[in-house]
């Protein structure tokens, strides 16, 4: 019974701290970023003014219907941040984050924008280029640990990492993508103007964008939460190690993204599934026939 | 028995009737007659088998008498058909497959005994319930459908009595196939579908639709070759032409990998299985209603039916290698084709294609839980995807056209069509509905067999699926202003059938963690004799209380809202409707938007190359195996 | 509390300038001028921004989109006229195709005078823009939206275009 109140409280938690981290570490994305650029960049608080300020603008649409679509997006997002912080499924978490991603595109798709159309294609894209390799993490823990379940996963005898090196490389690799980072940015960008406008976004604005900003908030924290299970096993201080493991991937994300320029969807595809196939495949190969 | 017997015999007669009625308003009154009767019978037959696990009986022995005349019968009519277009070889093939049977029957004359005929487990059951609900929805459906398709097509010739003919004769066969365990009267209605399929998809008589039609059968000859040369080995070395005797047998450690292998390959070809995919693309010219019935929700299933029946026997030797990789294979690059499609129904084609191949897959694989995916599968399939083709139909005549991209503002159009054709798209790939769901158990199973290819296969192919199906869901939820409703002369019959599988969709994605415990367990229980829990429960549940939420949440909020509505963003040069924009000169220029097909990756002729060769090298690779083994030995 | 003065986010539009202007702009963004200490983006999208900065002077061409632009934008909405040109058509006034200052085809709050206009002068007018947008932001939290529309309502088309009616 304790542990499913402890699952619970996670839950809880997670609802509500995870904007608010993930606001913060957008804060520390933004301020790091300047540094690199040896600007002095906003206050750490800037994500929230944001959001906060979109939340005061008129409220304008080009359809009523956009509005439900987004709303889906950040329910899913939250609720398969749920499942992992609940120490659900792992493929749960990942289906469940891919029918997130299916609103999010068809939110696009349903204001009949060229600039926002050409954002969901670049964003499906985007999505069938890193699917499998989350799905082959999803499976990477199932041969090290036996099972799909997080709470099993989490009190493992030893650290994720160990069976999966490789694994764990193709997760970084994709987490750019996930974290709309430079070179991977195609469909939307938080940087300022690209060609596209705003992607996927454009024609969101006022409350529905700070929706898929808060969104996205949830959907970066449960990610640095796969990153997080590559380094826990039952050793109580290895929290403190997954949680260094986090800020390592997070400031790794934030380096690559100052360093790269925008790279063609076709150079996406084609070098996240052979990040997927070499770094991925064959660590899995290795431990299917270890078993 | 009298239950089945009227099972059959309903829609054979009916398909009689409607021969002779050349009056529009009275075959609709037969045909909903006959659908409603078929739906009934196969529903209280479906419920008073399910009680009990597995139900078998005997035929009076003049029905295997029956069963070879109809044999010959079916051969004269096939190759009359083919030496009259002058495809001789397609009649050596039915001569060659009946000449065999023949040659059983009389060298070894009546000394078989055959205890079982028909069996009935829980698959039979779901088969049947599958057939008779979807398959009579389907036959509502062409009432419309037919009629609109006469009118848009005024250079074919109305031969609708011969059309709803042949579809109720069809689903005679089939509920003949899916009932039978002596594999005789299973051949024999096999060849009927396949030949049924024949004259359907050369319905229109064009040239095209003739040479589809031709291949169709070879290549479904060329599976029955196989069975009948598996039931020919049976009878010689087993001395038994039952199912559950080769089952027994093989369980038994038996050497029947050879006829299980042929058995297989029939059901391959069947299940338009790379490198034989071509002929269920090669369908798709004939009348939706065909394409929904035969191609995509049962005919092709028997295929699937047969390798799932034999599917203990299948897993590490050579014809469960020959399922898993063919149907790997089959399904990865299957989705990738599908991606370079913008032809509606070729889409719907090459998905079923790869869908078929995931079944397969899975039921080569042959342990619990990869077999326990496989009947789900054809459950989800099954209804998905027969609603994917009845509004793609409806859509075409309405719309003008089947391609994808001309789907564009479908939903201010046809709004109820696009909610429809939405769920129906959900149903086949989207989290809390049942493919993906089956994905996962199917990737769980994969895993536990230990075979690291074919989860590779299974990874990218789902992420293909998701790529053309939430493309296809894009195009149909734009909002496009200025476009008129389309809807309003959309046939009562149409709405009926597409609107209840829509709704079953819906129903079947929420029940399944009951479809699950109540159907499928029980027949993988009497056949493995153990339970493995694929699925925990709970999260079973959490998935459907998903699809409840997926239903209420349009309910309460789609749409409202207060917002000022102001146009898109065409760079300050929106002329106003959204659909125009300023270009250079102050030329007025529509704003076109389309998809991505990425046809230099995912090309069609690359994709079924590929596919096809390396499907090749398998069964060339694994029959070269058995028969060297065999010789052997 | 209020957060639109410490978000605004701002969409720079070039009318007919002769990109002097526009270079400043664009400086504000660099590490020397650094804008975004004060949470200022440059969106490139109506529909996200708050401020609309405009180079130049509108001429015959572009009126419609200035002015198709600025409705896009959601309330609140301050307009800061970039430079000489942009306040009254700058050396360019009597050109064939000039119309004029930004104001001729949208209501502008701040003028930011200078040829070319100075990245500090650029900042202080749109610092100065946010105590407009706070009280814009005031009148649409009180409900007074009709008000604040009546108030940020388009001029009348300049005589000279040749826009169609319903373009604007």
């Amino acid at each position: 019974m304790s542990e499913l109140m402890n699952n619970l409280l996670f839950g809880i938690a997670y609802l509500i701290l995870a904007p608010v981290v993930g606001g913060l570490l957008a804060g520390c994305d933004r301020i790091i970023t300047a540094r690199m650029q040896r600007r002095v960049g906003p206050p750490l608080l800037q994500p929230f003014y944001d959001v906060l300020k979109l939340t005061e603008k008129q409220e304008i649409a080009v359809n009523l219907i956009q509005d439900f679509y987004v709303g889906g997006f950040l329910l899913f997002v939250m609720i398969s941040g749920i499942f992992f912080f609940t120490r659900g499924d792992i493929l749960l978490v990942v289906f469940t984050l891919t029918l997130a991603s299916v609103c999010l595109i068809v939110a696009a798709y349903s204001s009949n924008s060229p600039y926002s159309q050409i954002g969901a294609e670049r964003e499906l894209i985007q999505t069938m280029s890193y699917e499998p390799m989350l799905l082959m993490v999803a499976i990477g823990f199932y041969l090290a640990t036996g099972t799909f379940s997080l709470s099993e996963i989490m009190h493992g005898h030893a650290a994720g990492i160990i069976f999966l090196p490789g694994v764990f490389l193709g997760l970084v690799y994709i987490l750019g993508i996930k974290f709309r980072k430079s070179p991977f940015d195609l469909a939307m960008s938080h940087h300022a103007h690209q060609e596209l406008i705003k992607g996927t976004v454009t024609e969101f604005s006022g409350k529905t964008l700070a929706m898929v900003e808060v969104a996205h908030w949830y959907e970066n924290i449960f990610l640095l939460g796969f990153v997080y299970l590559f380094f826990v096993w039952s050793a109580g201080w290895s929290i403190l190690l997954g949680l260094l493991a986090c800020a390592v991937v997070f400031f790794f994300e934030i380096l690559v993204d100052n360093c790269c320029s925008r790279i063609k969807w076709q150079a996406l595809l084609k070098s996240t599934w052979l990040v997927s196939l070499v770094a991925g495949f064959i660590n899995l190969l290795i431990l299917m026939y270890m078993r | 028995m009298f239950l089945l017997s009227l099972l059959c015999g309903v829609p054979l007669v009916a398909a009689l009737i409607l021969l002779a009625v050349k009056d529009n308003g009275t075959r609709k009154v037969i045909v909903k007659l006959a659908a409603a009767l078929t739906m009934i019978l196969a529903l209280v037959s479906a419920w008073t088998f399910y009680r009990e696990p597995v139900f078998t009986f005997k035929l009076a022995g003049a029905v295997s008498e029956f069963v070879l005349a109809g044999d010959v019968v079916l051969c004269l009519i096939i190759m009359y058909l083919s030496c009259r277009s002058g495809r001789f070889w397609i009649a050596l093939l039915a001569l060659v497959q009946t000449g065999l049977m023949l040659w059983m029957e009389t060298t070894t004359g009546s000394t078989l005994q055959v205890t079982n005929d028909i069996l009935i487990d829980h698959l039979a059951v779901i088969m049947m319930v599958i057939v008779g609900v979807i398959g009579s929805l389907i036959t509502i459906y062409a009432l419309g459908y037919m009629e609109d398709f006469q009118r848009l097509e005024p250079d074919i010739e109305d031969r609708r009595p011969y059309f709803f003919f042949v579809m109720f004769l069809f689903l005679a066969a089939m509920f003949g196939l899916v009932l039978s365990n002596n594999l005789l009267n299973m051949y024999l209605c096999w060849e009927i579908t396949s030949v049924t399929s024949f004259l359907l998809i050369g319905y229109t008589r064009t040239g095209e639709a003739t040479h589809n039609a031709y291949r169709a059968l070879w290549m479904n000859l060329l599976g029955g070759l196989c069975f009948a040369i598996a039931i020919v080995y049976l009878r010689l070395r087993f001395d038994t032409v039952e199912l559950d005797q080769l089952l027994r047998l093989g369980l038994a450690s038996f050497n029947v990998t050879l006829p299980v292998a042929l058995l297989v390959f029939a059901g391959l070809t069947k299940a338009a299985q790379m490198p034989f995919s071509s002929w269920l693309l090669g369908a798709m010219v004939a009348p939706t209603p065909t394409s929904a019935l035969l191609h995509s929700s049962t005919m092709v299933k028997a295929g699937v039916f047969l390798i799932i029946k034999l599917s203990p026997l299948l897993g590490d030797n050579e014809a469960g290698l020959l399922a898993m990789f063919v149907g790997g294979v089959t399904f990865l690059f299957a989705s990738f084709a599908a991606i370079s499609q913008s032809n509606g129904k070729k889409v719907l084609a090459y998905s079923t294609i790869s869908n078929l191949g995931l079944i397969v897959c899975c039921a080569g694989i042959g342990t619990f839980e990869a077999v326990w995916t496989a009947t789900m599968l054809v459950i989800f399939h099954a209804v998905a995807k027969s609603l994917m083709f009845l509004t793609v139909g409806t859509a075409e005549h309405h719309v003008g056209s089947r391609d994808i991209e001309s789907f564009d503002g479908l939903f201010n159009e046809m709004r109820t069509l696009a909610v429809c054709m939405a769920i129906g798209i959900c149903g086949m790939f989207l989290a809390p509905f049942g493919m993906l769901i089956s994905k996962w158990a199917a990737m769980k199973a994969v895993i536990d067999a230990g075979h690291p290819f074919l989860m590779l296969v299974l990874v990218f192919g789902s992420s293909a699926t998701f790529f053309f199906w939430t493309k296809w869901l894009g195009k149909i939820t734009a909002i496009v202003p200025g476009r008129k409703n389309l809807e309003a002369d959309v046939h009562a019959d149409e709405w009926l059938a597409m609107k209840t599988l829509a709704v079953l969709t819906i129903v079947v994605c929420i029940l399944f963690p009951w479809i699950s415990s109540a159907v499928v367990v029980p027949y993988l229980q009497n056949v493995y004799h153990e339970v493995v829990e694929v699925i925990g429960q709970e999260n079973l549940i959490i998935m459907s209380s998903m699809v409840v939420l997926l239903v209420i949440l349009p309910l309460l909020s789609f749409g409202r809202g207060h917002k000022k509505l102001v146009q898109t963003n065409l760079s300050g040069e929106n002329l106003g409707d959204d659909l125009h924009y300023r270009g250079a000169m102050d030329v007025d220029v529509p704003v076109t938007l389309r998809n991505m097909y990425l046809e230099n990756w995912f090309g069609e002729a690359r994709m079924s190359l590929a596919g096809g060769a390396l499907c090749l090298a398998c069964i060339i690779l694994e029959f070269a195996q058995l028969l060297g083994g065999v010789a052997h030995v | 509390m209020s957060f639109m003065k410490k978000s605004p986010w701002v969409i720079h539009y070039d009318g007919s300038s002769c990109n002097g202007c526009d270079i400043e702009v664009l400086a504000c963004l660099t590490p020397l001028y650094d804008i975004e200490r004060f949470g200022i983006v440059n969106t490139g999208n109506p529909k996200h921004a708050d401020i609309f900065l405009v180079t130049g002077a509108v001429n015959a061409q572009n009126v419609p989109v200035v002015r198709q632009i600025y409705s896009q934008m959601p309330e609140p909405k301050v307009v800061v006229a970039v430079g000489a040109c942009a306040a009254s058509g700058g050396v360019f006034h009597d050109c064939y195709n000039i119309i004029g200052g930004v104001d001729k085809a949208i209501p502008v709050d701040v003028y930011v005078p200078g040829c070319a206009a100075r990245p500090q002068a650029i900042i202080d007018g749109v610092v100065q823009g946010l105590a407009v947008l706070e009280a814009k932001r005031k009148l649409l939290a009180e409900g007074k939206l009709e008000e604040l529309e009546q108030k940020d309502q388009l001029p009348p088309l300049p005589p000279q275009t040749h826009v169609k009616e319903d373009q604007a």
